[in-house]
C-alpha cells in the first residue's frame, strides 16, 4: 500500500483552565505518517512543542484501541472525526489529504466543563451512573450458570445498548447538549435483563432526575447522537427510554 | 413521584410536547376533513352547514376551549425547551455538526413561529369575523341562510380574503413550513411517548411523511383553489 507523509495546518483550542476564555491556536505539523492515529499525530505536535519550551495541548486519551471511552476531541464538525462508528484513537490520518486544516475543539456542553485545552469533566455522566445505573446484588455463593433463563434476543439488544462507552461524543453532537443516548443505552442494557427488574422503575426516574441536575438539555430526536455515536448506540433506545420513564412515572407511589 | 414532578423533569417536558402535538395533528384531520367540503361545488352550501354546525353545537365548542390550551401549552413550552436547551451550551462551535441530522429537525422552533406568525393571521381573518363578528354584511358579504335564520357566510368569507395573491402565497407558504414541521414532528412524538418496537416505528414513520404531505398539500389547495376559481 501506498505510505505518504502529509503536511498540515492544525486549529486547536487552548483554554488554560475553566476560569479562563481559550482562543484557537493554530499550528503547523509536517511529515505525518498517514498511517499514524489522530493522537499519535497530537503526540508528535506535542513533543515539538516539549522541545521549543511551549505548553503541551492537553488532550484525554487511555486504551487508544476504541474501547475505553476516554478519548473526545471535535473534529472538523464532528465528535471522534469524519469517519463512521469509531472513536478519535482509532482515526487514523489517511482520513486526511495533503494540506488540509483541521479544526480540533474540545466537547462543548456546560455540563462538561474544560478542565484544560481539550480535555473536559465528565463527571456528570459518573454521577448518572451512580444515581441508577447498577444492580443492587447481595454477596454470597455464585449462582449456577443459566439458572436464569434470557431470550437470546434480549440479552443482545442488551448488550447493543450496552456497548456504550460513555465517551460523550452523544452530547457533543446534540444541539441541546442532550445526554439522552448515554442514558438511554445504560437505562435500556438493564430494563430489557431480568437482574435489573427489581429496580426498573427508581433506576430510570433516579437516573433522569440526576441527568436534569446535571445541566444537560432535552431531546429533540434529531438523530445526531446516533450518526456520531463510536459504538453506534441505536436512537431506538431513547424510544425506550421514554417509555419506560411514562411507566415509572404513571406507576411508582 | 408526583405528577407535576413526571412533567416537569427534561423527558416530561417532551411529553407535554408530544401529547399536545399529537392532539394537534387531530385538529389537522378535522379541520382539513371539514374545509374540503368548498369542493363540493354547491356554492358553499354543505361547508356553510359543517361550518354552523361547529360554530354552534356544543360539543366542537368545548373541544375548541381544548385546542386553544393545547395550541397554547404546546406553543409556550416549545419555547421555554428551546430557550432551555440553547443555554446549555454556553460557547458554541467554530464549525457545526450538520450532518447527522436534517435541517428540519433542527429548525423546529423556526418552523413553529412562522407557523404562530400564520396562525396570527389566520384567526384575523376568519375566526375572529366569524365568531366575534355578527351575523353577516362585514365587508358588505352577503349571509348565508339555514332554516330561515340568517348565519355568517365564512364561504363568501374565504372567497373574499383569498382574492388578495399575497394572501394566498403566504397561506401556501405557511402550508410548507407546516409540512417541515409535521415531517419531524409526527414520528417524533410517538418516539417521545415510547414507540420503539421497529416494526411499529417503522409503519408510524411512513405514515408521517405522507401525512406531513397530504395535509399541509390539501390546506394549500384551499387558497390556491378560491384565486383561480376553482371551486364554484
Amino acid at each position: 500500500m501506498a505510505h505518504n507523509n502529509l503536511n498540515l495546518k492544525l486549529k486547536v483550542w487552548r483554554q488554560k483552565n475553566a476560569n479562563t476564555t481559550g482562543a484557537f491556536v493554530k499550528y503547523d505539523v509536517n511529515d505525518i505518517s498517514d498511517e499514524m492515529s489522530f493522537l499519535e499525530m497530537l503526540d508528535v505536535l506535542n513533543e515539538k512543542l516539549i522541545t521549543t519550551g511551549e505548553e503541551p495541548i492537553a488532550f484525554d486519551h487511555d486504551c487508544r484501541e476504541g474501547i475505553c471511552g476516554m478519548c473526545s476531541l471535535y473534529i472538523d464538525g464532528k465528535p471522534h472525526g469524519p469517519w463512521q462508528a469509531n472513536t478519535t484513537c482509532q482515526l487514523h490520518m489517511r482520513a486526511f489529504k495533503d494540506g488540509d486544516t483541521i479544526t480540533i475543539e474540545p466537547w462543548r456542553s456546560n455540563a462538561f466543563p474544560i478542565v484544560k485545552d481539550l480535555t473536559v469533566d465528565r463527571g456528570a455522566f459518573d454521577r448518572i451512573i451512580q444515581a441508577g445505573g447498577y444492580v443492587s446484588v447481595n454477596t454470597g455463593n455464585a449462582v449456577d450458570g443459566n439458572s436464569l433463563p434470557i431470550n437470546k434476543d434480549d440479552a443482545d439488544a442488551a448488550f447493543a445498548a450496552a456497548m456504550c462507552i460513555g465517551c460523550g461524543a452523544c452530547v457533543a453532537a446534540c444541539k441541546n447538549s442532550s445526554a439522552m443516548l448515554f442514558l438511554s443505552a445504560k437505562v435500556s442494557h438493564l430494563a430489557q435483563l431480568p437482574q435489573g427488574e427489581p429496580e426498573r422503575k427508581s433506576r430510570v426516574l433516579n437516573m433522569v432526575a440526576q441527568m436534569d441536575k446535571e445541566g444537560f438539555g432535552s431531546c429533540t430526536n434529531t438523530g445526531a447522537c446516533e450518526a456520531a455515536c463510536p459504538k453506534e448506540i441505536s436512537i431506538a433506545n431513547i424510544a425506550r427510554l421514554n417509555k419506560e420513564y411514562l411507566r415509572a412515572g404513571l406507576t411508582q407511589e | 413521584m408526583s405528577f407535576k414532578h413526571m412533567f416537569t423533569s427534561s423527558v416530561g417536558k417532551k411529553l407535554v410536547m408530544a401529547f399536545t402535538g399529537i392532539f394537534l395533528i387531530l385538529f389537522l384531520v378535522v379541520h382539513a376533513g371539514l374545509n374540503a367540503c368548498i369542493w363540493a361545488n354547491d356554492n358553499g352550501l354543505m361547508f356553510n352547514k359543517a361550518a354552523h354546525f361547529m360554530g354552534s353545537f356544543v360539543v366542537p365548542r368545548v373541544l375548541e376551549i381544548g385546542l386553544f390550551l393545547g395550541i397554547f401549552l404546546h406553543i409556550i413550552q416549545g419555547y421555554m425547551l428551546t430557550l432551555e436547551n440553547r443555554s446549555k451550551r454556553s460557547v458554541g462551535y467554530a464549525v457545526n455538526y450538520s450532518k447527522g441530522s436534517k435541517w428540519y429537525s433542527r429548525s423546529m422552533a423556526i418552523l413553529g413561529t412562522l407557523l404562530l406568525m400564520f396562525l396570527i393571521m389566520h384567526i384575523y381573518h376568519f375566526w375572529t369575523p366569524s365568531r366575534l363578528g355578527g351575523v353577516g354584511n362585514i365587508q358588505g358579504l352577503k349571509t348565508f341562510e339555514l332554516n330561515g335564520t340568517e348565519y355568517h357566510n365564512l364561504y363568501a368569507e374565504m372567497q373574499a380574503v383569498f382574492q388578495n395573491p399575497l394572501v394566498v402565497l403566504l397561506y401556501v407558504l405557511a402550508c410548507g413550513s407546516l409540512a417541515y414541521h409535521l415531517a419531524h414532528g409526527f414520528q417524533s412524538a410517538f418516539k417521545t411517548i415510547g414507540i420503539h418496537n421497529k416494526r411499529y416505528h417503522a409503519l408510524i414513520s411512513s405514515i408521517g411523511y405522507g401525512f406531513a404531505i397530504l395535509i399541509p398539500l390539501a390546506f394549500a389547495m384551499m387558497p390556491i383553489s378560491f384565486y383561480f376559481n376553482l371551486v364554484k
